[in-house]
């Protein structure tokens, strides 16, 4: 990449080439009272990005409900903490790194992790876990299905090499394959970490006089403008030439890092911390100063680099990996870098803290850049941009059919076990370390949430991330409804009270009225249903322009839902566990009554995508009362031990719900009966149909009576369906008609599905 | 008696050993710091799992050069018992202190799974408690575990006895190379840890430490560590298998 010259004549010509619009131009010049120079209008066009400023979303993020009794930090510091008793806390919080996983699939997604643990260890919480939501598009069937499997294993890798050479269990997620993220694949990484209450630190610079250290990996010229210019754009052909924009990762350093960050923070001389991410030295000196209320001035000389003659303008936009900003007590500069020394990192004071709010810049002698902290960090632009719901459809919709003559329900059962969003994700998830830390107790595939132990309590934590894009696409508000539901019901199906939430949006592009539509919805959907289930929402991410050739992709709001076990020895698994249980469905709603109530439903389902082709309709009606004493009935039984294993029903149903209880465990299977008193309903909503409030969860014969009465105080339906056996899988439908076979059949079909098609691929 | 926990850049199953040894057996255990040349107290020292120097270069070949290692390589020979796991192993093998190499999985994807492991020699000094031939459920977290060496060193590692456990299937059965569920690294005949000739240094890819409660998923890395245990305390005549290894 060329020198980039700090002389450089600003013109509006420039400005829009660093995506500013000429509104956003003129009111840098007001600021400044004269016109930016290069290197101020480099400064700028990151810091007033999408992706940095957040100026599309910020008036719609206001609504999010932010408080509750467990939060002890919400939106607004690197991640979200709350408090886990035992004078612990939980620091938490989900990002995206969409854009540079398509153009560099590797350190697309590495970087995004690496991201994302920086927001956790800067607080002063050492990373126990990772989730990661992914979205590809079709690995199977024509149109671009080897490109999409290139961009799987090179995510899956990716994040692997990050999260396992760092040394922090990757435990769980989804993966979910649509035709729509074909060219915007999503990753949505999410961390989790623990502290002390009162090792806690945060991101505001304070004392002018301190010295201002930067600590970690030397800077380059990598990733310049992927916060502005990636990250906040579409993609069109000329996608390619943004690969000097993609950060690269490097695991070990950030390791060092994070030993050093925690040493450094319990020597006491450490005022505040804040990692260098998206947009490096800008974000991280103005947001620190002007959270702070002060200044922070840097001379660039002494900024430690990689690359020869970087100019000023090189430096405040590279995207280095593995750095971080620190503010150290004057006097005590020497303790903290001595622990830097220690872990082999570079740490040199590179600037002060200041008491005129200023955010300045010296090289070579000369001031390179001077703007007000406050008005990059805190005053960016704020849109209101125009909202406009789509046009009602003009001709009726075809919805999915019911017992059409010729369906093999038997047959279409086995294609759903083995479509590559519903099956195993074994061959993904291997790739993972998920028991580094040894504090795994429920891991990727073994029940509905990740459930980590804490070694200094007796609680657990229980954390899950959800999402569905379809859904969200035919009806935003709840779409995004069901996303916090079924994560809130993921958790509470291992025993975790769900007490806190993070969420990543990702949408098209937001100067489109309907994609503005989709998002406010959104928002309104997330508020409603994080208010009913009592899980503020403590931080998170936005990504806008996720669409290519003007196509975007389904907005997707994807949620991760925190939850408390009280007792660790509570925490349950969504596997059968012993022959002759029985299996209990707990329903807290009520189906759809009408045919075409249930038609338009069903045409939101797995089921009618996969074997009838069919996209239409509405999600499933979204009940949060009925969501709400589901979860509460499930913490009840898991808290004491009257249900041995618990699966909630989502993505294919019952059907689905039952097999995968029977392969997550030791050679059980099941028998089960369904819709006893409603055998006139289609079988295959009784089957495959995905309302939600429902669980089955697996009884000891002793225990019946307890799980019946507590489920009632609940007024959640009860009803013992089936038991665990060693046969062959069968579930007995509408009367006498019924699925069944070997267990290994539909093991098989479930299990190989996605290995078959990405092992040979390579 | 005291263990040491060796820490290198880049471990990251170094707390995991020092809580197993420290909580879970409770044993005495501190860390060392790899650049410290003091091993003098230590009756037994881990390597720990991990991406010491973040596997730059060749797997655990930077961390052959740490000063703590010299004075490894002197207490090795006095006699010290000295674990590798993992990472540990892989550095272990690099150093000259065990025989062999560690290369890249069959399949050239990290593995993170449940395997089983036989013990082949249950005389050396992290086996004792165990039967002969007893049947071990512990994790394998790599992608650089195929263990590998010439015919030759081969054949004389079954002539002394020094492989130590061999990747089997659930029910003891022998594991091909070829045999991903059983053998999901493909290490030739199925190696998964060995000795060094006088039994006092072994190095093992799956993670015994991982393997210690009930409630993350198995228990049986508990007699490689309870080996160690009753060997400095009772000696090897003293250390013998009990019925309730899994306690």
């Amino acid at each position: 990449m060329a020198t980039v010259n700090a002389d450089i004549k600003v013109t509006p010509q420039l400005a829009a080439e660093h995506g500013l619009t000429p509104d956003e131009y003129a009111r840098i010049q007001k600021i400044l009272g004269r016109d930016p120079n290069f290197t101020e209008l480099g400064i700028f066009s990151v810091s007033w990005s999408e992706h940095c400023s957040y100026k599309s979303s910020r008036i719609h993020l206001r609504r999010l409900p932010t408080h509750g009794k467990h939060v002890v930090q919400g939106p607004g510091e690197n991640a979200g903490v709350v408090d886990i008793g035992d004078g612990l806390v939980a620091v938490f919080k989900i990002e995206s790194h969409n854009h540079p996983s398509f153009v560099e699939p590797f350190q697309g997604a590495a970087t995004g992790v690496g991201g994302i643990l920086r927001d956790i260890f800067t607080m002063g919480a050492r990373p126990i876990a990772v989730l990661d939501s992914l979205r590809f598009g079709a690995i199977t069937g024509n149109g671009t299905s080897a490109q999409n499997r290139r961009i799987l294993d090179g995510v899956v890798r990716g994040i692997a090499h990050y999260g396992n050479c760092f040394g922090v269990p990757t435990v769980g997620g989804e993966v979910v394959f649509e035709p729509c993220y074909a060219n915007n694949p999503l990753v949505n990484a999410l961390a989790l970490g623990v502290a002390r209450r009162t090792d806690l630190f945060f991101a505001r610079a304070q004392g002018p006089g301190n010295p201002v250290i930067y600590a970690g990996a030397k800077t380059g010229r990598d990733g310049i403008h992927g916060a502005s210019l990636l990250a906040s754009a579409e993609f069109s052909e000329e996608s390619e030439q943004k690969r000097p924009n993609v950060q690269v990762g490097d695991p070990f350093v950030e390791k060092l890092l994070l030993e050093a960050c925690l040493e450094a923070m319990k020597t006491g001389a450490v005022v505040a911390i804040q990692d260098m991410g998206a947009a490096g030295l800008t974000s991280s000196s103005c947001e620190m100063a002007s959270r702070g209320g002060v200044g922070i001035e840097m001379d660039l000389g002494r900024i430690p680099q990689r690359e020869t003659n970087m100019t000023a303008y090189e430096m405040m936009l590279s995207e280095s990996q593995e750095r971080m900003l620190l503010v150290a007590q004057r006097g005590r500069e020497r303790e903290v870098f001595d622990v830097f020394t220690k872990w082999g990192l570079d740490a040199v004071e590179v600037g002060v803290v200041t008491d005129d709010g200023m955010l300045r810049l010296l090289h070579h002698g000369k001031i390179a850049a001077e703007i007000p902290a406050r008005t990059l960090a805190e005053e960016g632009p704020r849109y209101e941009r125009p909202i406009a719901a789509p046009p009602s459809a003009k001709s009726p919709e075809k919805l999915a059919e019911f017992s059409a003559p010729g369906v093999n329900l038997h047959d279409n059962f086995l294609r759903l076990l083995a479509s590559p969003s519903i099956a195993s994700k074994r061959w993904i998830t291997e790739q993972y370390d998920s028991m580094v830390r040894t504090n795994t107790r429920v891991g990727p595939g073994a029940g509905d949430a990740a459930v980590l132990r804490l070694k200094e309590s007796h609680r657990a934590l229980a954390i899950k991330t959800d999402g569905n894009g379809r859904w969200s696409a035919l009806a935003p508000r709840e779409g995004a409804m069901h996303a916090v539901a079924e994560a809130a019901r993921n958790v509470a199906c291992t025993g975790g009270r769900p007490v806190a939430a993070t969420n990543c949006l990702n949408f098209g592009n937001p100067e489109k009225p309907e994609v503005m539509w989709q998002f406010t919805e959104a928002i309104d959907g997330i508020s409603e249903a994080c208010k009913a289930l009592e899980t503020p929402i403590t931080g998170g991410n936005v990504s806008f322009y996720n669409e290519t050739l003007g196509k975007p992709i389904y907005p997707t709001p994807i949620l991760g839902v925190l939850g408390i076990i009280e007792n660790a020895d509570c925490a349950i698994g969504s596997a059968f566990c012993n022959e002759g249980d029985g299996i209990v469905l707990l329903d807290a709603g009520r189906a759809a009554e009408s045919r075409e109530a249930q038609a338009r439903e069903f045409s939101s389902s797995e089921y009618a995508k996969i074997t009838q082709g069919v996209i239409a309709g509405a999600p499933p009606a979204i009940d949060l009362d009925a969501e709400k004493r589901l979860i509460d009935c499930l913490v009840d039984l898991t808290s004491e031990k009257v249900i041995l294993s618990a699966h909630d029903v989502s993505d294919g149903g019952l059907a689905v719900t039952l097999a995968e209880s029977c392969f997550a465990g030791d050679g059980l299977s099941a028998e089960a009966t369904l819709a006893q008193e409603n055998s006139a309903e289609p079988p295959e909503y009784t089957l495959f149909g995905e309302r939600g409030a429902r669980a089955i969860v697996s009884v000891a014969p002793a225990s019946l009576a307890r799980v019946n009465s507590i489920a009632a105080q609940y007024s959640v339906k009860a009803e013992r369906i089936g038991v665990v056996t060693r046969g062959d899988f069968r579930i007995t439908y509408s009367g006498d008609h019924a699925i069944h076979g070997p267990l290994g059949s539909f093991q098989q079909a479930w299990s190989d599905s996605l290995a078959s098609e990405l092992e040979s691929a390579f | 008696m005291k263990f040491g926990v060796v820490v290198f850049p880049g471990s990251n199953c170094d707390d995991d050993a020092h809580y197993a040894i420290g909580e879970v057996i409770g044993q005495p255990v501190e860390f060392i710091w790899h650049q410290s040349e003091q091993l003098s107290g230590l009756d037994g020292v881990i390597l720990p799992g991990g991406f010491s120097y973040g596997d730059y270069l060749r797997t655990g070949a930077i961390a052959k050069f740490s000063p703590v290692m010299r004075t490894l390589d002197k207490f090795a020979r006095s006699g010290g018992l000295v674990l590798g796991i993992c990472n540990g192993f892989q550095i272990l093998v690099e150093a000259g202190l065990l025989p062999g190499a560690l290369m890249r999985n069959k399949r050239l994807r990290f593995l993170c799974r449940q395997v089983h492991l036989r013990v082949e020699n249950a005389e050396t000094p992290f086996t004792c408690a165990a039967r002969p031939g007893e049947v071990l459920r512990m994790p394998i977290a790599h992608g650089e575990g195929s263990y590998f060496c010439e015919p030759a060193m081969l054949a004389e590692l079954e002539r002394n006895r020094q492989i130590v456990f061999r990747y089997v299937h659930s029910d003891g059965h022998d594991a091909r190379h070829d045999d991903f569920a059983a053998n999901p690294n493909g290490s030739l005949a199925a190696i998964a840890g060995v000795s060094n000739r006088d039994g006092n240094v072994v190095g093992l890819m799956p993670h015994p430490e991982r393997a210690v409660e009930a409630a993350l998923g198995s228990v049986d890395g508990r007699v490689v560590l309870r080996s160690m245990v009753e060997y400095l305390s009772k000696g090897q005549a003293g250390c013998a298998a009990t019925e309730s290894v899994s306690a």
